[in-house]
């Protein structure tokens, strides 16, 4: 395993890196997936802080010996189901496999056996008289057990990026770079292709797609973006086979802006519905847009999340960063949105007031209970001691995944191997952070 | 261990020994084993333990136990669910079957759909066994637990116990279950409502009709118009039960509204299903509104935008037209099914079923309309689709008659048997044997056979080769005279082929048609050329003509 270091010096595996981030639909939980392909859940306490509930090994690597490549165990996805029982379940996945799990507690352990005694030892036969069975549940410390309950495999012969489960609470999709495919949650030996953009010949290839999400409430809608810059909308109620889309959101890009990175930064890297169903929030390489389902040709809002990099993107080329992918999310009542930057930076945009914070998460910055101050990015000259420079702006420290709370003001930011939860009291930002590198418990899931 | 007859008492009938003990204290500990094989062996013995135990030991300690330490291994739970399901003379008779009830009740809430499946399907079993007192004392509150529960597993659960405990309660009762039901169907999660609608036909059956018409048709409109496709289609199918419950002149105001709606929805998944279920909507509605609103209807399913629709019409078009009244049967088949039939899959469907339709129209105007699908298919480029077609020929010919088989469908026949794919070779060779089984050997006289002896001077040599074949699957059907006549001489011709795989398939030919030959025919004729070509170059031709030589019995 490669070792990184941070700027302080702190080793970290790159196993232990955060690719995935996503609340329970009640919040109570959150989970987190990381490069190793382990998944980390914690439960929001009575007090209002997260623990860790439950720790366990998805994905493990794979090697693909048709095609002779390693399948990464990093996750890539996590989504929670809603709730069936007092258990709770969430699909996860890697670049090839999705999983669904089961957590569940144990609390109570029957005791007393026919042929054993207390300490375990088997008894003499003779002696048995009579049968026993055991009554006695004595309680245990409190078990919390992941368990493997399905694995949907083979469908995908490209890299899996999405995974979205319908409001049906039936079935669910998952998306590659160019197909996406509708399962059902109890069905793990078929699935039906929905969308297919492979052309007949591989070279007239020009678009993959980038992420996939179902409506939240309407169970026949589903969007899907792609490098291009456009997202599509689909209704499954108009054909089987839904590569004709309903609508496509495309905003015409400006002919002053257009250099050779345009289709580049145009790709859009996240799309998330908001929760009333009338909005999609798209990312791309340096904005995020908000766009009416009822408007194809244009977004209704852009934010400008760096635009500072503009000049840069030569730089950000040259070292990949511009085809980083940034996630972004809404908040529960879809009035502000966030998404991530670099140096460790997020940015939050409210809709109505049009104001706008940029703030970091970071061990420096943030001990517990500490209010954030707000960060600014200075193209020239510094206004303040606390401005940063463009040019000292670290591009090795992203925050490509982030969460929110899906009614509170609480939000859930990766950087790296850290993660960092935020709540908002009394209109302050508070935060405590956790850190991956040490996790406090790691249970064997049982071996599949 | 012998079943104890006394109550309370943990002394066993194991007073020969306490080696009878020893299984089943293994059985019950195994229960509890880490590995999951122990305990489902354990399960599937649970008889054999309540047995041991007998059925006061079974009823306050092993019951209670199992409902407690449900572990979540499937396989384990569903053969739980299952053996409890026999259970009832293991607790003591149906005296004491609702002390069945709490384990079942806990199965009854697991998320694996199979576990609560069969969970229900026990609960439904020993529900039988319960006194009508009991339903109302131990059962149905059971059910009104599961319907109020906060899980949708149990409330999913509760859908599928309506109907047995409906029948045998009081009418307050029955009035309570009715509210449930509603309640049900209007849950706030499609998981529940899915459940609801799946179960609506069947707690309608068990209604009075007053409340069927009452709270069912209401119940089964606001379904129909769920937001959530997966809950609207498995409204059409409870469309089929409650039409045959009610009588013919309510079907127009109560159900038929919502059929038409289905039949137009705006998801191909409910139309599809509406085209699924068509022939038991057919039955259930009667003919009158077939004739007034299925026909149209299925008439747009059969054009429908979605080719799954289209098929799935397609497949109910024989029993749809079966089914239709005798005296406007034709009219509408002609003028509002065959229409509509445009693309070459249902055409081959409505071609396959010509028994049934022929019977009605006459052959030429059924000949007009469907010629041309038939020469369409054909000639199409995928060979399966030919194949396919090869296949019916022999029907086809018989409904149509050998003039208008001669007039329009031989030179068809004739051209597949120089087809490039051999598949549709070899079927259009087994094609024409059938034929000249229906039609005759003179006919096979006069018809085919000049024109497949005539494939014989061929320049390419699997042309040639397929004249031996048609005259190895003719000889018997034409007989005697028409092979050794015509047929014979054509094959020895062919002895001198300069192609050698022509040569051994003309002594293959010998010793096949060799039967039907006479002896003189055999001695004179046969034996020289066969002799010939067992002294050929080629060793394969040596080989067949040899062996043709010894199965004749030449030599």
């Amino acid at each position: 395993m490669a070792k990184l270091v941070d700027q302080h010096d702190h080793h970290y595996c790159t196993a232990d890196v955060i690719s995935a981030v996503e609340f329970s639909q009640s919040g109570e939980f959150l989970a987190t997936g990381d490069k190793g392909g382990r998944v980390v859940i914690f439960q929001r306490e009575p007090q209002g802080e997260y623990n860790v509930y439950s720790t366990f090994q998805s994905h493990e690597p794979e090697f693909d010996y048709l095609k002779s490549l390693e399948i990464e165990e990093k996750i890539n996805k996590i989504r929670w189901l809603p709730q069936l029982n007092s258990a709770h379940f969430l699909l996860t996945t890697n670049d090839k496999t999705i999983k669904l799990w089961k957590v569940s507690e144990r609390d109570k352990r029957p005791e007393g056996y026919n042929l054993k005694d207390e300490e375990g030892r088997m008894k003499d036969i003779s002696k048995i008289t009579s049968l026993q069975v055991s009554p006695v549940l004595r309680p245990m410390d409190l078990l919390v057990e992941a368990s493997l309950r399905r694995v949907f495999a083979n469908a995908h012969a490209y890299h899996i990026n999405s995974i979205s489960i319908n409001s049906d609470c039936e079935t669910y999709l998952s998306a590659d770079d160019l197909r996406i495919n509708l399962w059902n949650l109890d069905i793990t030996d078929r699935s039906f292709n929905i969308v297919d953009l492979k052309p007949e010949n591989m070279e007239e290839l020009s678009e993959v797609i980038t992420v996939s999400e179902f409506h939240p409430h309407h169970c026949h809608l589903l969007a899907f973006s792609s490098s291009t810059g456009t997202t599509r909308l689909c209704d499954m109620r108009s054909r089987a086979l839904c590569d004709q889309h309903a609508k496509l959101f495309e905003e015409a890009v400006d002919p002053a802006n257009r250099s050779f990175f345009s289709e580049i930064v145009s790709s859009v890297s996240d799309v998330k519905f908001s929760h009333s169903g009338r909005y999609l929030l798209t990312r791309d390489y340096l904005s995020a847009k908000v766009w009416d389902l009822n408007m194809e040709n244009k977004p209704v809002e852009t934010y400008q999340v760096h635009d500072y990099l503009r000049s840069k993107l030569c730089t950000l080329y040259e070292s990949d960063c511009i085809f980083d992918k940034f996630e972004c999310a809404w908040n529960g009542t879809d009035s502000v949105i966030m998404t991530g930057a670099y140096n460790n930076f997020f940015r939050m945009f409210d809709r109505a007031s049009r104001r706008d914070v940029t703030l970091e998460a970071s061990r420096e910055v943030c001990k517990r209970r500490a209010v954030l101050r707000p960060r600014r990015v200075c193209v020239g000259r510094k206004k303040r001691d606390s401005d940063i420079s463009v040019d000292s702006l670290d591009f090795r420290k992203k925050i490509l995944h982030t969460a929110w709370h899906p009614t509170d003001n609480i939000i859930a930011i990766a950087a790296s191997n850290n993660l960092y939860i935020f709540q908002d009291r009394h209109s302050h930002h508070a935060g405590h952070h956790l850190e991956q590198d040490r996790p406090p418990q790691l249970q064997d899931a049982p071996a599949q | 261990a012998r079943r104890c007859a006394s109550p309370a008492g943990d002394k066993m009938a194991g007073a020969d020994g306490d080696d009878s003990l020893y299984p089943i204290a293994v059985l019950i500990d195994e229960l509890r084993n880490e590995d999951v094989q122990l305990r489902l062996n354990s399960i599937k013995k649970l008889s054999t333990i309540a047995l041991a135990l007998g059925v006061e030991r079974t009823r306050t300690e092993l019951l209670p136990f199992l409902t407690d330490t449900i572990y979540d291994e499937d396989e384990v739970l569903l053969a739980l669910a299952e053996q409890l399901g026999n259970f009832t003379m293991l607790v003591g008779g149906p005296e004491y079957v609702h002390c069945l009830l709490p384990p079942l009740e806990s199965l009854a809430t697991v998320e694996e759909t199979v576990v609560r499946d069969k969970a229900v399907e026990s609960l439904r079993k020993i529900s039988h066994e319960h006194s009508p007192v009991d339903l109302e004392v131990h059962f149905e509150p059971l059910v009104k637990r599961l319907a109020s529960g906060d899980w949708f597993t149990s409330r999913t659960s509760a859908c599928g116990l309506f109907s047995v405990c409906y029948p045998r309660v009081s009418s307050t009762v029955k009035a309570e279950i009715r509210q449930h039901f509603r309640n049900l169907c209007s849950d706030d999660t499609p998981m529940v409502r899915r459940a609801a609608a799946s179960k609506l036909g069947e707690f309608a059956k068990v209604l009075e009709l007053e409340y069927v018409k009452s709270d069912i048709i209401s119940l089964f409109t606001a379904l129909a118009s769920d937001e959530q496709d997966s809950v609207r289609l498995l409204a059409v199918e409870a469309c089929v039960s409650i039409a045959t419950l009610l009588p013919q002149e309510d079907l127009e105001t109560l159900v038929m509204p919502t059929l038409r709606q289905a039949a137009e929805d705006k998801s191909w998944r409910v139309r599809y299903m509406v085209a699924d279920k068509f022939s038991e909507l057919q039955k259930a509605v009667g003919p009158e509104i077939t004739k007034n609103d299925l026909v149209p209807a299925f008439q747009n399913l059969l054009k429908d935008c979605e080719a799954e629709v289209r098929a799935a019409a397609a497949n109910k078009v024989k029993e749809f037209c079966e089914n239709l009244p005798e005296d406007s049967r034709e009219t509408i088949i002609m003028t509002h099914i065959l229409p509509c039939v445009k693309c070459p899959e249902v055409r081959l469907n409505i071609i396959s079923n010509l028994d049934c339709v022929n019977e009605v129209i006459g052959i030429r105007q059924l000949s007009q309309s469907l010629l041309p699908a038939i020469v369409e298919l054909a000639e199409d480029a995928k060979w399966r689709v030919r194949l396919a077609i090869i296949e019916y020929m022999p029907l086809l010919a018989g409904q149509l008659g050998v003039e208008f088989f001669d007039e329009k469908l031989n030179s068809l026949c004739m051209a597949w048997l120089v087809d490039h794919v051999y598949a549709i070779r070899e079927a259009a060779t087994c094609n024409l044997t059938k034929l000249v089984e229906k039609f005759g050997a003179e006919w096979a006289q006069n018809t085919i056979v000049p024109k497949v002896l005539g494939m014989a001077n061929d320049p390419n040599y699997l042309h040639r080769m397929t004249t031996l074949f048609c005259i190895n699957a003719l000889s018997e059907a034409c007989g005697q005279e028409i092979t050794t006549k015509h047929m014979l001489p054509v094959v020895l011709k062919m002895s001198n082929d300069q192609v050698a795989n022509v040569r051994f398939n003309v002594a293959k030919s010998l010793q096949k048609i060799g039967p039907v030959l006479d002896s003189n025919c055999l001695q004179a004729e046969v034996k020289p050329v066969l002799e010939k070509l067992a002294a050929d170059q080629d060793i394969d031709v040596k080989y067949f003509a040899q062996e043709a030589v010894s199965v004749l019995a030449l030599a």
